[in-house]
């Protein structure tokens, strides 16, 4: 099985049209995963029927009992997280700045502080007209993104039976999700658009993914809105020796397909023309078939 | 004053509205403009300067070979699996640790010290005669973006207008950036994607505690599910940008509507009006 991460460092330059149109179009056994679990919008597109939905626990959080509590404030001393604070003449956890360390309920000399599991997301599994789904929702303002990257993967592991493709949908960013993203991949499809914080972005991207040891392919989205930069963009792939797999011309239809909540590819398009040469080039390239 | 601009969505032009609105109020005043988007930091691209570097550095554990017994109480502390305790050596994995300090504290030889380590830098520059620009920056590899975030706020400290420039989603680095803003700006476009992850966008702001204002861009003039959703919850929108190629072709080059377009300085003036009209913002 090929398992192929479509990412962009810089937000909003078409990863999930570009994912959903690949999945779409790939005619070969797949499953899918939505590793943006910040903002996870593939199903979006795809209408699934939910299969299954668990909790996910992250790490741990830490709890102050206030009855055992005496108010010496030795824990918030040791906070580097500054996650114990004064709340009504009592020290409380913040939960949006506890990192689960634990040190507060080793320091604490009356044994108040515990340590539990507390609940940053959930995880599912879907069916959809073109292979199993496994994506996740991080509940807002929660931490672990990362993790919850890494069993949303697993998740998707579980479903791949016999398939031989499996396609995941990234995160921008070069961080925690979008490592935990690439690592185990066996190639990345990085989505970039003619302008110059673009460029900067794929810059850093591929830094990082050239960590992984993963085959590193470029596809130019909007090509057209910017042909001088285009160049460099393709200037600078040929001088670090990045395959162009398509350019995707500027097309009003892409919009109208994500407002339709459907794949572009499902009609005819100058961007879903472009879409099934990208598809034929970069399957040639992974060996797919 | 500090206004976040933010967006779930990435891409939807966050740093473009951070970048003309600072450019634009800092036409009469000092301003200060900070790029928490560590990981694809932008902002430098529109306002070209020499910046001077401070280094971002974390405390990793370093283990002393002669007092360590190899009794494992480091490695069963940390939580993060940053510290391996082999029958011969302790490994430690820096970019895992979150220097809680646990190790120092639990290791009952006094055989664990910590020693910083960068994971990235924030660049301060003067682009404009009254803007400050503060990047940071995450090193390649490195996963403690609000690290980064926190050394950048720090440094705008004391500057009278501060705008802050999130990455996109919703998870610590987003809370990071928000904290301590007065208002927030939420970036979204006018598509399902764009709506979808507005809502989650401004869950955080709500859960920060933070009143919240949007900016629609690249309309093309279907709006009508975004408005009803802010009606919905009380965001007030406060600017909408259409989708235009040529506002497109400046902002991809690098360039600045509010300087390079008729009528977008006023635009954006604007936009910081209705900033100070959300509710409990000028108080």
């Amino acid at each position: 099985m090929i398992r192929l991460a479509v990412v962009s460092g810089k937000g909003g330059t078409g990863k999930t049209m570009m994912a959903a149109a690949l999945a779409d179009i790939s005619a070969v056994p797949q499953v899918l995963v939505d590793c943006d679990v910040d903002a996870a919008n593939l199903e979006l597109l795809f209408k699934p029927r939910r299969l299954t939905t668990e909790e996910f626990r992250g790490l741990e959080a830490a709890r102050i009992d206030p009855e055992r509590c005496r108010d010496c404030g030795i824990c918030a001393d040791h906070c580097r997280f500054g996650a114990i604070v004064r709340r009504d003449d009592a020290w409380t956890v913040d939960l949006l700045h506890c990192e689960d360390c634990g040190v507060c309920a080793y320091v604490c000399p009356m044994g108040a502080v515990r340590l539990e599991p507390r609940v940053c997301g959930e995880i599912s599994t879907s069916a959809t007209g073109r292979g199993n789904l496994a994506h996740a929702r991080l509940f807002p303002g929660s931490g672990n993104s990362g993790l919850l990257v890494t069993e949303v993967k697993k998740r998707a592991m579980n479903l791949a039976g016999d398939a031989d493709l499996l396609l995941a949908d990234g995160p921008p960013g070069i961080g925690c999700p979008l490592i935990a993203t690439v690592s185990g991949m066996d190639a990345v499809l990085i989505v970039t658009e003619p302008g110059v914080s673009a460029l900067h972005d794929l810059g850093r991207l591929v830094t990082v993914c050239r960590r992984f040891g993963v085959r590193i392919f470029v596809a130019i989205n909007r090509f057209d809105l910017a042909e001088d930069i285009c160049e460099r963009i393709e200037d600078y792939c040929g001088k670090e020796g990045l395959t162009v797999v398509g350019k995707i011309p500027f097309d009003p239809g892409v919009i109208e397909a994500v407002r339709n909540g459907r794949p572009v590819t499902r009609r005819d398009s100058p961007a879903a023309g472009a879409l099934r040469t990208l598809r034929d080039t970069l399957f040639a390239e992974l060996g797919l078939r | 004053m500090k206004i976040a601009i933010a967006s779930g969505k990435g891409g939807t032009g966050k740093s473009t509205v951070a970048a003309n609105l600072a450019c634009t109020l800092s036409r009469s005043r000092e301003v200060a403009l900070v790029d928490c988007d560590v990981e694809e930091p932008n902002l430098h691209l529109f306002f070209p300067a020499p910046a001077t570097d401070v280094p971002v550095t974390n405390l990793v554990p370093e283990i002393d070979a002669e007092r360590c017994t190899l009794c494992g109480e480091c490695g069963k502390f940390c939580r993060f699996g940053a510290l391996a305790v082999l029958k011969d050596s302790v490994l430690v994995f820096p970019h895992l640790c979150h220097s809680c300090g646990g190790c120092v504290l639990v290791c009952p030889q006094g055989a664990v010290r910590e020693v910083p380590r960068t994971i990235g830098r924030v660049a301060c520059s003067r682009p404009l005669s009254r803007l400050t620009l503060i990047s940071g920056v995450l090193n390649e590899g490195e996963v403690q973006a609000p690290a980064v975030i926190k050394v950048a706020k720090a440094l705008a400290e004391g500057h009278p207008l501060i705008l802050y420039d999130a990455s996109p989603g919703i998870a610590c680095p987003v809370i990071e950036t928000l904290e301590g803003s007065d208002a927030c700006v939420l970036v979204t476009e006018s598509t399902p994607f764009g709506l979808h992850d507005l809502r989650l966008a401004a869950e955080v702001a709500e859960r920060v505690g933070i009143s919240a204002g949007v900016v629609i861009n690249r309309s093309d003039g279907e709006d009508a599910a975004t408005i009803g959703f802010c009606r919905e919850h009380g965001l007030p929108i406060l600017m909408t940008i259409p989708f235009s190629r040529e506002i497109a072709a400046v902002q991809n080059r690098g360039g600045l509507v509010c300087r390079d377009l008729p009528g977008w300085e006023e635009r954006f003036a604007g936009l910081f009006r209705a900033v100070l009209d959300l509710p409990g913002v000028r108080a």
